[in-house]
Parts: C-alpha cells; sequence; structure tokens
C-alpha cells in the first residue's frame, strides 16, 4: 500500500545512540542523585503545590476518564460509533466536529462544500445534536467537545438540546475545549479578533459557573501547539500564559476568581520522552497552584487545582511501520498515568494519517484498559514521585517553563505576540528544527528514519471509508429543517443576539441558547456575531 | 543543497484546514534554499489561490492539506489556474495525502505529492529538479 520513497542518503549514516538531552534540550544525568534534587520531600498528593497531584486517593477512588474522539460523517454515523464506545466500556464521550462546524460555515456554504463531515461530524443546528445524542442519556455520560471558534453556540446547543431532553442543565457533565488563544497560534479554527472572542470566552465560562457548574467551559489547550512542533517546556508555558489571559479577561468581566479557577481545565500532547512527560505534568501542576496563589490571592485549594485531559499519540505516531504506533501509544498512556491526567484520548494507530476503523479505535481503547486494569501502575499514588531524576527533572522543568513565560511577558504579553505573529513565528521556526533534527537522525522514528526493512511497505490495514453520500445527506437535511422552522423566531432570536453583543455588559450565553432553540444556524450565529464583530486578520508572517 | 535562487513559489492551504505548520515549514525550506515564497495564510478557496499565482507570476504552486479534502481541493484549484490560461504552472501537494488517492492526484498533473515522513532536503530537491529545464545533451 503505502510506499514511503528510500533514501539513499539515509542508508550511509550510522544511527548514533540517543543524545543525553530530553527533547526540550534539558540535560540527562548519568545517574540523579539526591543533591540534584531542590526540595528533598515531595510533599503529599492534595497538598500545595500539588506535586504528587490534586488527589489524596490518587486513582484509587476513580480511574481517569477513557475518552477517544471520535466523530464524522453524519450525527447518524457518529451517534453508531458512539453507542459502539459506550457499549465497549468507554467512560467519556468526546466529538470531533466538522470543519464547517468549527469554523462557523453552514454546510450549504462555498467555503464548506468539500468539507461537510470530513474531520468530524457536521452539527449545524440543533436537530442535528438531537440525532447525535439519541439515546445517549446526558445526565450520566460526560461530552466533550473539541470545538473553539464556536464553541459558545456549541455549548448552548448542548444546554438547548438538554432542555429539549427534559435533563437539567445542572446535570450536565462534560468539556468545551474553548480555547481561542491557542487556534491563533496552531489550530487555526479562528473565527473573530482577539479581543471579542475573548470576551465570548469568559462570558461561556461565568454563565456555565452558575447553569452548568459540573462542566468544565474551558479547557486551556497545549496540545496542539505541541502537535505543531513545540517543545514539551513551551507547550506547557504557552498554555499557562493563556490560562493567565483568561483569569485576567473573567476578573475584567467581574468573575470570581476563586469560583471560575475550579472549572478551569488543561489538555495537553504526550509524546515519546517518558520521563519529561511526567515531569512536564508534575511542574505544571506546581506552577499553576503556585501563579494563581502569588497573583490573584487564591487560597482555595480546589481552586488552585490543575486538573487536565491529554492526549497519547498524534504527530508523534507515523505513517511508517504504522503498527508501532500501537506501542508508542502504550508507552505515552503510561506517562499520562504517571503524569496524574484525569482524562485520556489515546490515538489509534491509523489515526497519523486516516479517521480510525472500529478495528483500530478498539485496539486503542483497549491498550487504557490495559494500563488500568493489567499494569498495576495506578494502585499507588505518584509512584515515581521521590525519585531522584523524576524530582530533578520537575525542578528544571518548571525553571524552563517560568523563562519562556518572562520571554512572552518581555515581549508584551501573549495576547499580544499572538496579534503580531511573533509566537506564530516562533513555533514554524521551531518545528523546523523538530524536523531537522528527524531529518539528521539526532531524533530516531523506528522504521521511518532508522530501523527500516528492505522494500518496506507500510500497509496499516483496512482503509476507513467515509460514506460518499453523507454529505448529500447533511444538505438534504439542513434545507429541510430550514423549510420547517419558524423563521420569524430564528430572525427575532438573532437580533436580540446582535444588540447583546453590542453590549460589552450583556452575557451573550441565554441569547445563544434562545438562538439554538429556534433553530437558527451556526453559519446564521456566526454571520451575525461577525456583522458587529468583524473577524481575525491572520497576521502572515514567515 | 539544491539551489532555487530565483525561482518563486507560493505555499498555499486551500479550503478550512488550520494546520499550517507543515505549509510554513516547507515555505522556510524553500526560502533557504534561495527560493522567493509566497505563503498565503489560512482558509483560501481555488479562485484566490489561482489568481495569487498568476499575478505574482510564480514558477510553482504549493498545495498544504491535510482536511481529507484534497481531491476536491486540488481539482478545483487546478481548474482554476487553466482558466487563468495558468495550467502550466506545476501544482505540488503536501500533507495527510492516503496512498490509495495518490495515483489520481498525480494522473490528475499534480508535479509532486509530499508527506510528513520525508525528508526536507528531499522535498526541496524534487521540487527543484522539476523546475530546472532539462539541459540538452
Amino acid at each position: 500500500m503505502t510506499t514511503v520513497a528510500k533514501s539513499a542518503a539515509l542508508d550511509e549514516l550510522a544511527i548514533p545512540p540517543p543524545a543525553p538531552r530530553t527533547p526540550s534540550g534539558i540535560d540527562v544525568p548519568l545517574l540523579a542523585t539526591p543533591d540534584m534534587v531542590r526540595e528533598p520531600d515531595p510533599g503529599l498528593p492534595a497538598q500545595f503545590p500539588f506535586t504528587r497531584g490534586i488527589f489524596p486517593d490518587g486513582f484509587r477512588g476513580r480511574l481517569w476518564t477513557i475518552r477517544q474522539y471520535s466523530g464524522f460523517g453524519t450525527a447518524e454515523d457518529s451517534n453508531a460509533r458512539y453507542r459502539f464506545l459506550l457499549d465497549q466500556g468507554q467512560t467519556g464521550l468526546s466529538v470531533a466536529l466538522d470543519l464547517p462546524t468549527q469554523c462557523g460555515y453552514d454546510p450549504n456554504d462555498p467555503m464548506a462544500r468539500a468539507e461537510v463531515g470530513k474531520v468530524g461530524v457536521s452539527i449545524s443546528n440543533l436537530s442535528e445534536m438531537e440525532i447525535l445524542f439519541d439515546g445517549i442519556d446526558l445526565s450520566k455520560i460526560s461530552t466533550s467537545f473539541t470545538i473553539n471558534g464556536t464553541a459558545a453556540i456549541i455549548y448552548a446547543m448542548y444546554c438547548a438540546c438538554a432542555d429539549k431532553k427534559g435533563v437539567p442543565r445542572a446535570k450536565l457533565t462534560g468539556t468545551i475545549q474553548n480555547d481561542i488563544l491557542k487556534e491563533y497560534v496552531a489550530r487555526g479554527t479562528w473565527i473573530f479578533p482577539v479581543r471579542p472572542s475573548m470576551r465570548l470566552i469568559a462570558d461561556t465560562i461565568l454563565f456555565s459557573n452558575d447553569a452548568t457548574p459540573r462542566f468544565n467551559p474551558i479547557s486551556i489547550a497545549g496540545a496542539h501547539v505541541r502537535d505543531a512542533g513545540s517543545t514539551a517546556v513551551e507547550e506547557m508555558a504557552y498554555t499557562l500564559a493563556n490560562g493567565l489571559a483568561y483569569v485576567d479577561e473573567l476578573l475584567r468581566r467581574g468573575g470570581d476568581a476563586t469560583k471560575f479557577a475550579k472549572r478551569l481545565s488543561f489538555f495537553f500532547y504526550v509524546h515519546m520522552d517518558f520521563f519529561e512527560e511526567v515531569a512536564k505534568f508534575r511542574a505544571g501542576r506546581r506552577v499553576w497552584a503556585k501563579l494563581l496563589r502569588a497573583r490573584y490571592g487564591i487560597v482555595d485549594d480546589k481552586a488552585l487545582h490543575f486538573r487536565f485531559g491529554v492526549v497519547c499519540g498524534g504527530s508523534s505516531l507515523s505513517a511508517a511501520q504504522p503498527y508501532n504506533n500501537i506501542v508508542r501509544v502504550g508507552i505515552e498512556t503510561m506517562a499520562a498515568v504517571l503524569g496524574g491526567a484525569q482524562s485520556i484520548f489515546t490515538c489509534a494507530y491509523d489515526e497519523a494519517f486516516q479517521i480510525p476503523t472500529e478495528f483500530s479505535a478498539e485496539i486503542a481503547l483497549r491498550t487504557q484498559q490495559i494500563v488500568a486494569y493489567e499494569s498495576g501502575i495506578s494502585k499507588t499514588v505518584d509512584p515515581l514521585g521521590g525519585g531522584f531524576y523524576v524530582e530533578h527533572l520537575t525542578d528544571r522543568m518548571e525553571e524552563e517553563i517560568l523563562k519562556v513565560m518572562d520571554d512572552i511577558d518581555a515581549y508584551g504579553g501573549v495576547v499580544k505576540a499572538i496579534e503580531d505573529g511573533w509566537l506564530q513565528m516562533r513555533l514554524a521556526e521551531r518545528a523546523t528544527e523538530r524536523r531537522r533534527k528527524i531529518d539528521s537522525l539526532d531524533t530516531i522514528i523506528v522504521g521511518q528514519n532508522a530501523f527500516r526493512r528492505e522494500n518496506q511497505t507500510d500497509d496499516f490495514g483496512e482503509v476507513f471509508k467515509l460514506d460518499p453520500k453523507g454529505a448529500a445527506r447533511v444538505l438534504e437535511k439542513f434545507e429541510a429543517i430550514r423549510a420547517r422552522r419558524d423563521n420569524a423566531a430564528v430572525q427575532k432570536s438573532l437580533d436580540d443576539l446582535a444588540a447583546a453583543a453590542a453590549n460589552d455588559g450583556e452575557n451573550l450565553m441565554p441569547y445563544l441558547i434562545d438562538c439554538c432553540h429556534a433553530y437558527a444556524t451556526v453559519g446564521e450565529i456566526v454571520t451575525c456575531l461577525k456583522a458587529g464583530w468583524g473577524e481575525f486578520q491572520e497576521p502572515v508572517r514567515l | 543543497m539544491s539551489n532555487l535562487k530565483g525561482k518563486r513559489i507560493l505555499i498555499a492551504k486551500p479550503g478550512l484546514d488550520g494546520h499550517d505548520i507543515g505549509a510554513k515549514i516547507i515555505a522556510l525550506a524553500l526560502r533557504d534554499a534561495g527560493a522567493e515564497v509566497i505563503y498565503t495564510g489560512l482558509r483560501k478557496t481555488p479562485g484566490f489561490i489561482a489568481r495569487v499565482a498568476v499575478d505574482e507570476d510564480v514558477d510553482a504552486v504549493g498545495l498544504s492539506l491535510l482536511s481529507g479534502s484534497h481531491k476536491e481541493l486540488v481539482a478545483e484549484t487546478m481548474q482554476e489556474l487553466r482558466k487563468l490560461d495558468a495550467g502550466d504552472i506545476p501544482v505540488f501537494v503536501g500533507g495527510t495525502i492516503p496512498a490509495v488517492d495518490r495515483a489520481e492526484l498525480m494522473d490528475a498533473g499534480v508535479m509532486a505529492i509530499f508527506t510528513a515522513e520525508m525528508r526536507l532536503d528531499d522535498v526541496v530537491a524534487e521540487v527543484a529538479r522539476a523546475l530546472t529545464p532539462v539541459q540538452a545533451a
């Protein structure tokens, strides 16, 4: 099947042993000794600064949430996959949305035509979400949405969907990613300029704290920056810097720090350097708690908790010898558990190049279950705590994370760094460096740049086939709902939204929920807000 | 190192895909090899990309796609180029392009397909080879 052109030059290069540095460039000691550790006693879990975790009983009380990212084609297709995953013991849903839904285009928009239902499911209005969660109890299953530019709309739709199903909003659990800052840097589904986007995010968080108190209205994500090319240190530093920017915006809009900080959550990648990944999470937990206490005077432990989900795989996987990815994801899952993650998504071995098949998706799910139920590593809290190397590396990661955060502060803060394109440029340079390291064999990827077989073919088994008629069905349903709904009610809900958007003192969430109940579409709502706010102008710098 | 001095290359992101780091890495690598590189930024229509290619008088267009919409968007971009009498500008494609789709793209006249597993120097060399007129013996 896949045949990657073999480079002649590669064969002539000897494969060197791994360099004694982490991928972030931190020196690795030959032997770690007690004098290398700043604090000889790492403290206890659930005690400030939470290096060893936020729960006193680790995973004994409750395992992490097994949450596989999934969604494609029509709402009916995705609903069937969700029911399959729940039947197989998955404990939370994670909805992948298609690009038109993420970027705010209806399926009939010329910009959307080629992409309906491709990288996720198409959800253009409430009727589609009702199909998506058909037969799934929203009061029992927590649902995570990877949604950013249109996060407020999808969250409003989820509330409206609960209303329609008779589920009290207060019972909803789950997460919307809702982290626009990293979209400008790495993921690209921005819509509005930075400042109104920040307001929209603050509105969702403040509304959610009261209306859906068990829901995470934001998942501040380093994952995409990491997957695009940053180091583990930068991933954590950029994310914490973004987190502080959201805290500042929430305070500006009258939020109570102790209250909203309890519902801030985070999301990261786990790549292959095992100890650096473990240390990254231990250091991140510590830095976040210390910064919130020092900068905002928060003392309530729960508000200082750094809760995070992770994804294992991504760009650490390869299309070359694709079954090797199963092993990589297994190692990464162990790092996530030993780092104390609250939820884990394990990529399927074919996820680097296609939507996973049911077969590959099941192996990814089983990987987590093997780590959870067979490996024994979740039985004791922070088993690596107190180890000289892990504590040393945690200290070093903390120092390096703070240095990168200082660089951003020195530039003028994260919002300015993004509006100017400075952070984007920095990331592009780092990504090129990572690429060059792979090409020069400084970074080894087994089966890709080393240890290849003669005439290697990178066969990966079953090819995922998207139903070619899916997009047409989405369009049919779209036209049908527009014919069926009360168009006067839609227009009124949009007019009310436009008026509220023009008034900085209003929280937009109740208006967005009204729009969703009226079956206004994502594209209509976005067009309405764009009219007042304009669009983000991407700073293109090379 | 391959020499692309004097060559103008447009790197473009058609459609809604926001994964731009591959496009930027290739843009930087081509620039390092001497090319003058124009990068469109995200979310461009095939019509826009073709127009920029003509206006900027480029020697090649590189399209980066990781959204699974490569078949439609590559074909549309080549169609738009032909509409502007610029069908002779070579188009190369990079990103997540499944093996099963590669033959179809090559048959449609794509100059080369690059994936994440390839070495940067090899990508640059292949672009350089394609843009260098074959010397008569």
